[in-house]
Order: structure tokens, then C-alpha cells, then sequence
């Protein structure tokens, strides 16, 4: 493909008869090298990227619109298109549904909340402190370096009706709940654990952006007479926007994916409530449903690719 | 980044700015404990979690049982770690995630490295659709690829092979786009002159332009093996057989299997997972979060 493309755009009036010695090339042949030259460099990764990404993506698309199963596999091409049933199917599956509405709460819950507490650990450590900054910073930033699996292992046992969570919370005299055996509570407790992994990371991207709020414009707004909430809205949130935004989009792209954290955790249960959209696609993958499991995959890609689109426009437009 | 030091600096502004100084220091002290106090609190939720997976790891069956529940283990225990090594075989897992975090890590390297190479400095026809691809792929979820990857690792009878392990990840996007931006930076005159003294693409960019990109490198390859190691949904798919998992899969396998209720062998497994990437952080944590800023601050 690299090739042919190659010359295909370059396919200019060949220089015929000029002696093709290096040094007294035309440039048309100099650039036909150069172009291959370059697709030399790129091959690799043309072909793995080609084979093992766009393939996939492509036949994903095309599946979802097929009655491929599992026993097609040995001769994809027999399949029968089935146009948009597949996702109408989809749309009427209430498990599917339920999925979305919980992929949903998830993001629409646990991205603020992270958001808050990523700006509020960087707002924290960007005030002046000195001693154990460093100390702070690799500390909140630990979970984000570790295995969703161990943590989701972990926070089983901590989650307990009797576990180490509820024992704090008795310290303050709250009777906490069965997190996880309960349809009410096994989703806050899935968002607890995202926005607890997931703060160091924006913790990080927002100390980055507040190196562009200047100290002399803070410093006038107090002349001004704004205190420090004040200030803290009206001037560094603003100049922060690009910043927020990209946190935002990062995190919405691996929020709306969850999948380890019900996956160990709860089996995507109880009744369903933590079953996320990532979840059903690999479920209807096990059951062999291969078309309803792309076209399961393609509207949560379609979903990733809206909200990213969304927040680019939302927190752009008031500039 | 750029904050201007504005030239016009009154004598009288400058009297403004001591006051304001003076009057930043006298609050600074009670604003200072706040800070720290809410620091300490939320520092001693993240890392709890952590010290009570360590401690409980060395804790018996019967103490992880026991309400309410123990901070110190009262009868510690080496028995959930020598049952990893003698029972499950940690060692098979351990070496199957090194070997496909290695080797995706160098397929990396070397070769988002080459097309980097090629897109910043080098014109040529096609430049641009694959620039175009690399970044619309960018954001693509595993989810959404790993159906027909199954069926085509099927069809070339890689399933619970390294191979199919490792080639969906050999190259990233990220990975290209990363290095592209980092070699833009490179001055072309350094690699018209290698030019000139007579070298070929391949000699100035393994002599000039390789050396000179240490820092994405070092990004790249940590960005890399976090990801490998972490990795999850694939390997949950393509490895079927023991022999193939990698260390998540056999501890999420293990978890909601057979030794779903055997605490103490969950919290040593989770410990055996978490502690290599743990120490990797640590030693090279100005590289993790430059590697963060660099995917962020693009």
C-alpha cells in the first residue's frame, strides 16, 4: 500500500534519458527517492499499525452491521449483512440500556468529583508549600502507576460490609453500607475508587497549568480588593480552561471504557448496576455474538468521540 | 509560561506590591496549616489503601477473617507470598509480562521513532494522510478493535501466543506523535549538515537525530511499559492457557475464581503485581510525570 500510494502521487513526466547518476538526478526522480526513502522509514509501523489497528477498526464497523458469530470465524466472508438490526437489537436489549445508563453515572458523577479533587490537590501544592512537596506529589500520584486489576483486588476486601472503609467512616459515626452487595451503593463506590486512582493524574496536568497564572496578576486582583476565592475564580480558573479541558477529555476517554473495576469487583452486578458498556461488549464477545459485541463497541466509540467534541466546543466557546 | 516582567516598573506600584507582600506573609502561617492539614488527610487516603494491602498480605486466613478488622498482622506469615511461587507459578506470569513489556517497548522505541523521523523531517508524497491517521487513531479504545483482532489472531492461529500478545501494541499512535513533535525540534541546518558531509537518511538518524532524543525516548518507553503492564482486556482474550497469562490476568482470574474468598493470597498477588511498577515509579518518577505533561501539555 506505502508504494503505491507513493508513486501514484508522484507519478509526474518521468526525466527519460537524463544519466541517472547520483548528483545529476532530476527532481522528480530526486523526490520519487526521497518519498521512498521516507515510506522505508514508516514501514514498520505502517504495517503493524495497518494490520493490528485499522483492520480492526474497520471490520469492527463492517461486523456491526453482520450476523457474524463465533462460528464464522473459519469463514468470515459467508456472513450475511443484516443492515442496522444489530443495533437495533441493541437498543432494545434493556441489559444494554442499563449499561449505558451506568457507563453514564459514571462519567457524568465521577469526572467532576476527580476534576475537583485533582484541582484541589494542585491548587493545594501550588500555595507556597515547600517542605514534602515532592513527597505529596509522587504520593497522590502512586495509584495512578498501578494495576486497575491489584487496586480492584484490593478495594474488594477494603469495600466489605465490616472492611477497612467502613471502619473509618464509623470513626465519624457513619453506618456505611454493604457497597458492593448493593444496587444503591455499588456505584458510588466504583466512582470513589476512579476518583481516588484517577486525582494524581490531573493532579499533575493541573500543577502544570498553573505555572501560566502569573503571580503579578493575582497579585493585582488582591489589589483590587478580591480575596482569595475571588481571585481563585475569576482569575486562575480562567486561564486554567485549556488546561481543564484537557483533563476532562483525557478522563472521559478512560471513563467511558470502565471495565476492570465491575470485571473484579462485582461481575458487573448486583442486578446489573455496575455493568458498564465495555462490560456488555466483552460479555456478547464470550456468548460469541461477534456482530452485536462491534456494534456494542462502535456506539461506545461513537459516545467517546461526541463527549471529546462536546467539551472541546463548551470550554473553547467563551474564549 | 511567558510572565512578562512588564518594563514600566513605577516606584509606586513597587510600594503596593511590599504591602500586598507584607500582608501575604501574616496570613501565610494559618493558610500554610490549612494547606498542609488538607494535604496530610487526603496523602493518608491514598497511600491507607496501600499499607493495609501490604500488612494484610502477611496476615493468616483466620486474622483477615476476623472482625473487626486488624491494622498490624498479630501472626505474621510469609504463606500467601510461598504459595504464589510454590502453587501458582507467579514466576511463569511474573516473566510473561516482562517479556511482552519488553519487547513492546522496543518495538516502540525503534519504530515510532522511524516514522517520527520521517513526518518531521522529511517531505515526501502520503505525508499527510498518514499523519492524519496516526492522530484520528490517537484516542481509539481497545474495546472497540479487540473483536476482529481475536478473529484475526484466530485465523493466523496466534491465540495464546506472544506474538498475539505483543503486535497489537508494538506501535502507538501516541507514540509517533510524540516523537514527531519532539523531532520537529531538532534544527534542520544540524541535519542539513550531516547531509552535506555526504551521510544518508538512515546514518543521520541513528548518528544525529537517535542520540538527540533521549527525552521522548525515556517518556515513550516509560509510557510504554506502564501500559504493557497494565494492560488488560487483550491479554484477558488472546492468552488461554496459564502458560500465557500475564500478572493481571492470572490475579483477576484468581480473584474471581476458584481463590475468590482466599484473602491473604489476593492481597500477596495484588502486592507481587503493584510493587515492580511501585519501585519503577519511584526511582524514575521525574520521567512518569514529565511523561504525563508531555501527553498533556502537547
Amino acid at each position: 500500500m506505502a508504494t503505491t500510494t507513493a508513486t501514484g502521487q508522484t507519478g509526474r513526466t518521468p526525466s527519460a534519458g537524463l544519466p541517472r547518476t547520483p548528483g545529476h538526478r532530476s527532481p522528480a526522480a530526486r523526490r520519487r527517492r526521497k518519498t521512498l526513502v521516507a515510506w522505508m522509514f514508516a514501514l514498520p509501523f505502517v504495517l503493524i499499525f495497518g494490520l493490528f489497528m485499522l483492520m480492526p477498526l474497520v471490520s469492527s464497523f463492517v461486523m456491526s452491521f453482520t450476523d457474524f458469530t463465533s462460528k464464522d470465524v473459519r469463514n468470515p466472508f459467508a456472513v450475511g449483512f443484516v443492515g442496522l438490526d444489530q443495533f437495533a437489537e441493541l437498543f432494545g436489549n434493556q441489559q444494554f440500556l442499563r449499561s449505558m445508563l451506568n457507563t453514564g453515572y459514571f462519567v457524568v458523577v465521577g469526572i467532576p468529583l476527580t476534576m475537583a479533587a485533582g484541582l484541589a490537590l494542585a491548587v493545594a501544592l501550588n500555595n507556597g508549600i515547600t517542605r514534602f512537596r515532592s513527597a505529596f506529589r509522587v504520593g497522590f500520584y502512586t495509584p495512578v502507576v498501578t494495576s486497575i486489576v491489584a487496586i480492584a483486588v484490593v478495594w474488594r476486601f477494603i469495600l466489605q460490609p465490616d472492611g477497612l472503609l467502613n471502619l473509618v467512616l464509623g470513626w465519624v459515626g457513619i453506618a456505611g453500607p454493604d457497597w458492593l452487595n448493593s444496587t444503591e451503593w455499588s456505584m458510588p463506590a466504583m466512582i470513589l475508587m476512579a476518583v481516588w486512582r484517577n486525582m494524581g493524574t490531573l493532579m499533575i496536568i493541573f500543577l502544570a497549568g498553573l505555572q501560566n497564572v502569573s503571580t503579578e496578576v493575582l497579585e493585582a486582583a488582591q489589589v483590587d480588593g478580591a480575596n482569595a476565592w475571588q481571585r481563585f475564580v475569576q482569575v486562575t480558573l480562567p486561564i486554567l480552561r485549556p488546561t481543564l479541558l484537557l483533563g476532562a477529555v483525557l478522563l472521559s476517554v478512560g471513563f467511558l471504557q470502565f471495565f476492570e473495576e465491575p470485571f473484579v469487583m462485582t461481575k458487573g452486578g448486583p442486578l446489573d448496576s455496575t455493568l458498564s458498556v465495555s462490560y456488555f461488549t466483552f460479555n456478547q464477545f464470550g456468548f460469541g455474538k461477534y456482530g452485536l459485541a462491534s456494534a456494542a463497541s462502535y456506539v461506545l466509540f461513537i459516545a467517546i468521540a461526541l463527549l471529546s467534541l462536546i467539551q472541546f466546543r463548551t470550554l473553547r466557546s467563551k474564549d | 509560561m511567558t510572565d512578562t516582567k512588564t518594563a514600566p516598573a513605577a516606584p509606586a506600584r513597587l510600594a503596593v506590591r511590599r504591602t500586598v507582600t507584607a500582608r501575604r506573609k501574616k496570613s501565610a502561617i494559618g493558610k500554610q496549616a490549612w494547606v498542609y492539614g488538607l494535604l496530610v488527610l487526603a496523602g493518608a487516603a491514598t497511600i491507607l489503601p496501600f499499607v493495609w494491602m501490604l500488612l494484610g498480605s502477611f496476615k493468616t486466613q483466620g486474622e483477615l477473617l476476623r472482625r473487626p478488622v486488624t491494622w498490624w498482622p498479630q501472626d505474621p506469615t510469609l504463606d500467601n507470598y510461598v504459595r504464589w511461587f510454590s502453587e501458582l507459578h507467579i514466576d511463569t506470569f511474573f516473566m510473561n509480562s516482562i517479556i511482552v513489556a519488553v519487547v513492546t517497548v522496543l518495538g516502540n522505541l525503534l519504530f515510532c521513532s522511524m516514522v517520527g523521523y520521517a513526518l518531521a523531517k522529511m517531505d515526501f508524497a502520503g505525508k499527510k494522510i498518514l499523519f492524519l491517521l496516526v492522530m484520528v487513531t490517537l484516542m481509539v479504545p481497545g474495546v472497540v478493535t479487540f473483536v476482529p483482532l481475536f478473529v484475526m489472531v484466530s485465523k493466523l492461529g496466534l491465540v495464546n501466543t506472544y506474538p498475539a500478545l505483543i503486535l497489537p501494541f508494538l506501535v502507538s499512535p501516541l507514540g509517533v506523535f510524540l516523537m514527531r513533535q519532539f523531532m520537529m525540534g531538532i534544527p534542520d541546518s544540524l541535519i542539513e549538515a550531516a547531509r552535506i558531509d555526504g551521510a544518508g537518511e538512515l546514518r543521520t538518524f541513528t548518528r544525529i537525530v537517535m542520540p538527540l532524543c533521549g527525552p521522548p525516548l525515556a517518556t515513550l518507553g516509560i509510557l510504554t511499559f506502564l501500559g504493557s503492564w497494565n494492560n488488560f482486556l487483550w491479554p484477558l482474550v488472546a492468552a488461554q492457557s496459564e502458560d500465557k497469562y500475564t500478572l493481571p490476568v492470572a490475579l483477576s482470574l484468581f480473584s474471581t475464581g476458584e481463590s475468590a474468598t482466599d484473602y491473604g493470597l489476593l492481597l500477596a498477588g495484588s502486592v507481587l503485581v503493584i510493587a515492580p511498577i511501585v519501585a519503577l515509579f519511584i526511582a524514575l518518577q521525574r520521567f512518569f510525570i514529565q511523561g504525563v505533561a508531555a501527553t498533556g501539555i502537547k
